[in-house]
């Protein structure tokens, strides 16, 4: 492409103001997984900020089983090609080989992802090494800062992903904003010892203590299925919302897409939010967590 | 006395915390600006960075579009970084296919044009006025100025190989954009001229 020639070495790529700055751009939207392009289309048509692009959504590698990978580069060209939104995709949690691959792509950021199948058990990817954004999941602050401490420009909560059930992501969220809030109460010495338990370097510790937020956006994710979810977890304190199979295995994928972009904006405006939720179709059918046994936990994935 | 003049963030969609916490530092009293009601408050408006066409979208749904129009046609000083520069612009390159703009400033702009993520890049810009030193700039899956019209006036171009001359920021009278994003860097000398073209002063 004519327009993608390469900079001068005066322009520095990659850099951490870069990553985060693209992280930033993403915020107060709806990222929504898409497996076609013509998916891929419906999302950006309904006002994606961005959408994830993968050969199955959760629910269906719930259901497929066996393991799941990074997704063809066919497929992932074919939705960098539909969409003029940014693309995002999927990798195993270690699998840096993947992440070289779809950086090779082109794509514009990356989810080292629990919902693919962890290809390292001990160590997910050095992100620093990559000129491209990496978002990660995290289940509570600790995880959330180790992935920072490793080049994330984004944390976004796990939920549990595929199960249209939304008590996960609320969990996390909930823990991740709770465990920042007491980092604010801590005087030096105890930070010290929070950075202890949270098992995460101490010079992130203090600055999440003094900012009162992570460093980078936080995002949520894991199995909102409904407007009304996607504005629950604004209001719990995510910067934007991640939906993956809540739309399109919902009755009316176009209608859900533009109800969640809506009750997403307008998070703190019940009004809208019941307007939106009218008339929606068929939800996703969702999954209860007890119905799960601990090899289909994803969010347990990741360390 | 008089009173400190509101400056408005358009809050569709994008890093719109970040400028108004520079706005707030600079002492201007800054608000989200969501609804047509709310722009009828602000006496100068800020178009954030973020994704183009899902703010086009959102302002066109929530009936903003005209109303911003409106304003910025009766002389509302507005300022945009990035996915707002797009907004600001009268001719669009790159765009969707239903990709509407609030227009305002005579220039054609590419949307992506410096490429995608892998190519977003920090950079030293020198931008007229505001002082000698150059601006760190951060551009992120930037938009760049291809044409602009006899009115508007060149404050800053990418310097270095390939893209060197590209047009990354203008002015028109009290509108102003950036391809960059002086919200993520915590040098407010490009905000606080814009505070300055709000206040009537500059």
């Amino acid at each position: 492409m004519a327009n993608n020639a390469s900079h001068s070495s005066d322009n520095a790529v990659g850099t951490q103001r870069v990553k985060r700055g693209m992280a930033e751009q993403l915020k107060n939207g709806v990222i929504m997984d898409v497996v076609t392009p013509e998916q891929a289309k419906i999302a950006e048509d309904a006002g994606a900020v961005a959408v994830m692009a993968l050969e199955r959504v959760p629910a269906d590698i719930r259901k497929d089983g066996g393991v799941a990978r990074m997704s063809d580069p066919d497929m992932i060209d074919g939705i960098v090609e539909a969409v003029s939104i940014p693309v995002m995709a999927k990798v195993r949690i270690g699998h840096f080989v993947e992440a070289q691959v779809l950086e090779s792509l082109g794509v514009d950021f990356i989810d080292e992802s629990e919902v693919l199948t962890p290809a390292d058990e001990a160590y997910h990817i050095d992100k620093w090494a990559f000129t491209v954004p990496f978002v990660c999941g995290a289940t509570n602050l600790g995880e959330a800062l180790r992935r920072i401490a490793e080049g994330a420009a984004m944390i976004r909560s796990k939920g549990e992903a595929g199960t249209g059930n939304v008590v996960e992501a609320t969990r996390h969220m909930r823990s991740i904003n709770g465990e920042i809030k007491r980092l604010g109460t801590l005087d030096e010495p105890e930070l010290f010892g929070a950075a202890k338990e949270l098992r995460a370097p101490y010079e992130i510790v203090k600055e999440v203590a003094r900012l009162g937020k992570l460093p980078v956006p936080l995002f949520s994710a894991g199995g909102v299925a409904t407007p009304a979810d996607a504005a629950l977890m604004r209001q719990l304190g995510a910067e934007s919302v991640f939906v993956g199979s809540g739309i399109f295995k919902s009755g009316d994928p176009a209608k859900r897409a533009d109800a969640i972009v809506q009750a997403t904006l307008h998070y703190e405006d019940p009004a809208v939010i019941a307007r939106v939720s009218r008339g929606l179709g068929e939800a996703m059918v969702g999954i209860n967590l007890e119905d799960l046994s601990d090899s289909q936990r994803y969010a347990e994935r990741g360390w | 006395m008089t009173v400190a003049p509101t400056i408005g963030v358009l809050a569709l969609q994008g890093d719109v915390a970040e400028h108004l916490a520079v706005l707030e530092s600079l002492g201007a009293p800054a608000v989200k600006v969501l609804s047509p009601e709310h722009l009828d408050a602000v006496d100068g408006l800020v178009l954030p960075g973020g994704e183009s066409t899902t703010m086009s979208k959102l302002a066109l749904r929530y009936g903003l579009m005209e109303p911003l129009r409106k304003r910025v046609a009766a002389g509302m000083p507005a300022y945009g970084t990035c996915a707002g520069m797009i907004m600001l612009a009268d001719e669009i390159l790159g765009g969707t296919a239903d990709q509407q703009t609030v227009g305002g400033i005579d220039m054609t702009v590419r949307r992506n044009a410096f490429g995608r993520q892998s190519e977003s890049f920090e950079a030293r810009v020198p931008v007229d006025g505001i002082g000698e030193d150059p601006f760190d700039a951060v551009f992120i899956r930037a938009p760049w100025v291809e044409r602009v019209g006899p009115e508007v006036a060149v404050l800053g171009s990418v310097a270095g190989a390939d893209e060197a001359g590209r047009i990354v920021a203008v002015r028109q009278g009290g509108l102003m954009a950036t391809s960059f994003h002086p919200e993520l860097t915590g040098d407010a000398r490009i905000h606080r001229l814009f505070v300055d073209i709000v206040k009537g002063h500059a």
